[in-house]
């Protein structure tokens, strides 16, 4: 196999505004047909020529045939064009990149505790669709999900109309501070999960700002969790997306290679630098 | 009489005993005889060095230095002076933050001159003893593993010392030991300069595409000079269109370089580290001192940075416009 | 094994450059660098190491990748890259012949990066034995040996003639074409003079070098340790010691826009700059303290843990006599793993 960094040409079909600063972005193919085939936690280089190329990590599920989202949060200069972007705009694609959840080994018959923040959801989105779609092949499914506020949480249609109206799911929302019309948990997620006392033999995939992810592991080593069992999933700069380009490394792991998923005790044996 | 060390290093030890100071940045010695290397001391003075091989002006990293509490004694050369002078009028520093004491300088070696010579695998280099005198024509005896070599080190003196005109410090809270300064100048500063003033349009063209065309686009130039001393570089501001890190074209090749000698034009101290740090040898100091020998003698301005000051005398555009075209 | 009296030697590269463009260590105002050789080009035979080493045949500076024009909302791809001509490189030294190796190991690991494979096959490379090494060499402490170096042709030069080894079939195939320049000896007849580069080797002044706590030191902690404070202090934040080193591979890709169309090229990127992993959210390395670890934990312990224990230095000492400040792999190896 061989990478030369060329990109294919793709279609934003449509575009979903989730929250004041997050949108979604359906992407095909020239052909109308999904441009390649992954696994959820993957992650595909976006770019816009002249604006920049950036990592994003994939939020439809590899289940879905018929096209592939990104949830993208407005931060930055690529960022910014793609949300003044209208539908049928071409970008540039190219991917899949990186290792992805063990959503066929591991994790396979396991009760699935998933925990998100923000933006965060986005790379979880793609395994929560994955094991409902593939539903017998996975245990109790618990989602705690929470965000700023009621406006901010991504995907906030789907998860009400679809995933809790799934048997066997469990969604947990919560918002950082009251808020009207809100009649749901108040509270960040860490102290949410702790108040919800999960059982201690769930596999636990987290994702979500870093002070978030810190605090999070944190409650749930001191609820009887253990690192082996929590995977999270990390974004550093990336260039080249194939180990080569030499920034996304923490230690002697590269994020776009290694990673993006890593296992908190793969992590914990990593120097701290992300 | 030699300038030594120990002697500098009894003076420093004294200021920061008298409390003038709480750290000193200086150059510590290294693996051989001649790469010391600019150096932090705060708790002990183990390797401090200050010899032929201290090349580095320190002043640059005073801007960080500053922004620390406490004082930072910072040993500076005459040629280092001048760029302390201009970060503390362009408020890149703290000046209250800095003990400036100045050190004598009898011009500095130039390691790629003695390899020039043909000298491979340096072990030791000493000033011959005999034959001695204080105006610089002494002998270098340079060690080898392959035997000695003698070199006039007048010979094998940075080339920003050759054109040292004065070795008179300024702005620094007190000089050390001036009268051991030495006169490196050799009398031809503006030299190099003419050299390519004289020479015919398309000759100057492709003197300067071949030297320009060397640049790895390390931006040790720019990150060594103290009249660099934008926060954000407009060629690290992705927003700014001309962001980029290597040459994708020839044109792009020559605005690094050419955007740079605008900006620190009429502010350029002539310290003369573009040159001595570029790993191309690329003589970048000759378009900083195309603007000095222009604006001495288009404005009469040497010393002071010229287009910083105003001054109503100053003769007014169609003059200046005038005398230029008598140069040209 | 063939020779050829060195006065001849300008015939014999006439001869190379018929059969093959050639490349060797020529001045080029003031700095010596790998260069095209023309009839009257001047070989720098005493030189050891070029400014820029010997990687930039295959990892060059810049290299184009693709073009794209936009109008309205679409976008339109041409590609955009020169096909690279054989060539041979005459005067690579056994460091810097090493440091391919190192490079292959990042770009033609999986997937494999085919700008620098196509290079990477047309080139035919000539070393040359170093009979006089520096002090600031000190390759023997990654097990080279500069007087046997490798590539695809091997020569050694004695005072009175060039001695020529092929090693590969690319080699062979060049010596087939210019074999008649040559007269054939044995290989007895360059005994002495490796002796003499091994005699001269063992009294470089980093011949012991010890790497062992490199080797023998979890990342976590060497990563954590404190010395790093002090041996980045010096640094000016300048790409110098990246760029000229033959084992720094690290790169970056960019846009250029011309205002027609906008060219994506690739090109030489360094860990010490500022906005080596900025993001828009963030800057995991904000110091230069940070960014100075990067690399000498990349070439001394990240490189090694993912190959096998080679470290990513090759010890030509570049970075000893470039650095403007004088830092140095030497001193931050032995700094950060000296006791006190």
């Amino acid at each position: 196999m061989t990478e030369n960094l060329v990109p294919s040409v793709g279609v934003i079909t449509d575009i979903r505004i989730d929250t004041p600063d997050v949108k979604t972005f359906r992407v095909v193919g020239r052909d109308g047909k999904k441009c390649f085939s992954h696994m959820p936690g993957q992650c595909a280089m976006l770019s816009i020529p002249g604006i920049g190329e950036a990592m994003f990590s994939i939020t439809s599920s590899p289940t879905n045939n018929d096209f592939m989202e990104f949830s993208i949060k407005k931060c930055g200069c690529l960022t910014d064009w793609l949300h003044s972007a209208e539908a049928g705009q071409e970008i540039l694609i190219r991917g899949p990149y990186g290792n992805f959840f063990p959503v066929e080994s591991e994790l396979k018959n396991k009760d699935l505790l998933f925990i998100a923040g923000g933006i965060g959801l986005a790379p979880l989105r793609s395994v929560i669709n994955y094991c409902r779609d593939k539903r017998s092949d996975y245990g109790k499914i618990d989602i705690v999900y929470g965000s700023r506020s009621k406006d901010d949480l991504v995907d906030y249609g789907e998860i009400i109309n679809e995933w809790m109206a799934d048997g066997g799911i469990d969604v947990y929302l919560t918002i950082d501070r009251e808020q009207e019309g809100w009649n749901g948990h108040v509270g960040f997620v860490p102290n949410y999960v702790k108040e919800l006392g999960f059982n201690t033999d769930k596999t636990v995939l987290l994702c979500g700002p870093p002070i978030m992810i810190k605090f999070s592991l944190q409650g749930l080593i001191d609820m009887g969790f253990d690192k082996t069992q929590v995977y999270t999933t990390m974004e550093l700069r990336m260039k080249c997306g194939v180990g080569k380009c030499g920034r996304c490394n923490i230690g002697s792991k590269y994020v776009c290679k290694d990673g993006p998923v890593f296992r908190c005790d793969e992590l914990e044996a990593l120097p701290d630098e992300y | 009489m030699r300038i030594e060390s120990d002697i500098i290093l009894g003076k420093v030890k004294r200021l920061v005993s008298d409390g003038k100071a709480d750290r000193v940045f200086a150059w510590k010695k290294g693996n051989f005889c001649y790469d010391t290397e600019p150096s932090l001391f705060t708790d002990n003075y183990v390797g401090f060095t200050y010899d032929d091989f201290c090349a580095a002006n320190l002043c640059k990293f005073m801007i960080n230095e500053s922004k620390k509490d406490g004082k930072t004694l910072v040993l500076i050369k005459p040629c280092d002076s001048k760029g302390l002078a201009l970060l503390e009028k362009e408020h890149r520093i703290n000046r209250e933050r800095i003990y400036a004491l100045g050190v004598p300088c009898a011009g500095k070696i130039d390691m790629d001159k003695i390899r020039e010579n043909g000298v491979k695998g340096v072990i030791g280099i000493e000033e011959e003893k005999e034959n001695v005198s204080c105006n610089g024509d002494e002998n270098l005896i340079i060690k080898t593993l392959y035997g000695d070599k003698i070199i006039p080190k007048k010979s094998v003196l940075y080339d920003k010392c050759l054109s040292c005109t004065d070795k008179e410090h300024v702005g620094c809270d007190e000089v050390f030991m001036p009268e051991l300064s030495e006169d490196t100048y050799d009398g031809k500063k503006f030299e190099g300069v003419k050299k390519i003033e004289n020479m015919p349009s398309d000759e100057r063209f492709s003197f300067w595409r071949s030297q320009l065309s060397k640049c790895i686009r390390c931006n040790a130039c720019r990150n060594v000079c103290p009249v660099c001393s934008c926060v954000k570089c407009i060629f690290d501001n992705d927003n700014s269109g001309i962001a980029s890190k290597a040459n994708s074209d020839d044109f792009e090749e020559n605005l690094y370089h050419i955007i740079r000698a605008f900006h620190v034009c009429g502010r350029c101290v002539d310290c003369g580290e573009c040159s001595r740090v570029c790993p191309e040898k690329i003589p970048l100091h000759l378009l900083n001192r195309k603007y000095i020998k222009d604006i001495k003698e288009l404005y009469g301005y040497e010393k002071e940075p010229a287009l910083l000051t105003f001054t109503k005398s100053d003769a007014e555009p169609s003059v200046i416009y005038e005398r230029g075209e008598k140069n040209v | 094994m063939y020779k050829i009296a060195y006065s001849e030697i300008y015939n014999l590269f006439d001869r190379i450059k018929d059969v093959i463009t050639l490349f060797l260590p020529a001045k080029n105002d003031g700095a010596v660098s790998f260069s095209k050789y023309e009839s009257g080009t001047r070989y720098e035979a005493d030189a050891l190491n070029t400014v820029r080493s010997a990687k930039d045949f295959f990892f060059p500076q810049t290299q184009n990748i693709a073009e794209f024009k936009i109008s309205g909302k679409s976008i339109e791809i041409l590609q955009n890259t020169e096909e690279t001509g054989k060539f041979a490189v005459f005067g690579v030294r056994a460091c810097d012949e090493k440091s391919f190796g190192i490079l292959d190991r990042v770009f033609l690991s999986e997937p494999s990066d085919p700008y620098y494979n196509e290079k990477r096959e047309k080139a035919v490379i000539i070393t040359a034995a170093c009979n006089y090494p520096e002090e600031t060499c000190f390759c023997t402490a990654f097990g080279i040996d500069p007087s046997e170096p490798r590539g695809d042709v091997s020569t050694w030069v004695s005072e009175d003639f060039l001695y020529w080894k092929a090693n590969t079939e690319k080699g062979e195939e060049l010596t087939n074409k210019i074999a008649d320049i040559f007269e054939r000896c044995n290989d007895g007849e360059i005994i002495s003079i490796k002796n003499n580069i091994k005699t001269a080797a063992e009294k470089l002044p980093f011949v012991s070098l010890n790497l062992d706590y490199w080797r023998n030191t979890g990342e976590k902690e060497i990563f954590a340790s404190e010395k790093w404070e002090s041996v980045y202090k010096g640094c000016l934040g300048c790409g110098t010691c990246t760029f000229v080193c033959p084992t720094c591979q690290c790169y970056d890709v960019r846009d250029f826009d011309s205002g027609k169309s906008v060219r994506k090229f690739r090109c030489w990127d360094s860990c010490m700059y500022s906005d080596f992993t900025k993001m828009a959210h963030g800057n995991p390395r904000k110091s230069q303290k940070e960014r100075f670890r990067q690399r000498f934990m990349h070439k001394l312990k990240y490189f090694p843990e993912n190959n096998g224990g080679i470290f990513s230095c090759v010890g030509c000492g570049r970075c000893l006599k470039s650095c403007p400040q004088s830092l140095n792999i030497i001193k931050v190896a032995r700094s950060v793993a000296a006791d006190d």
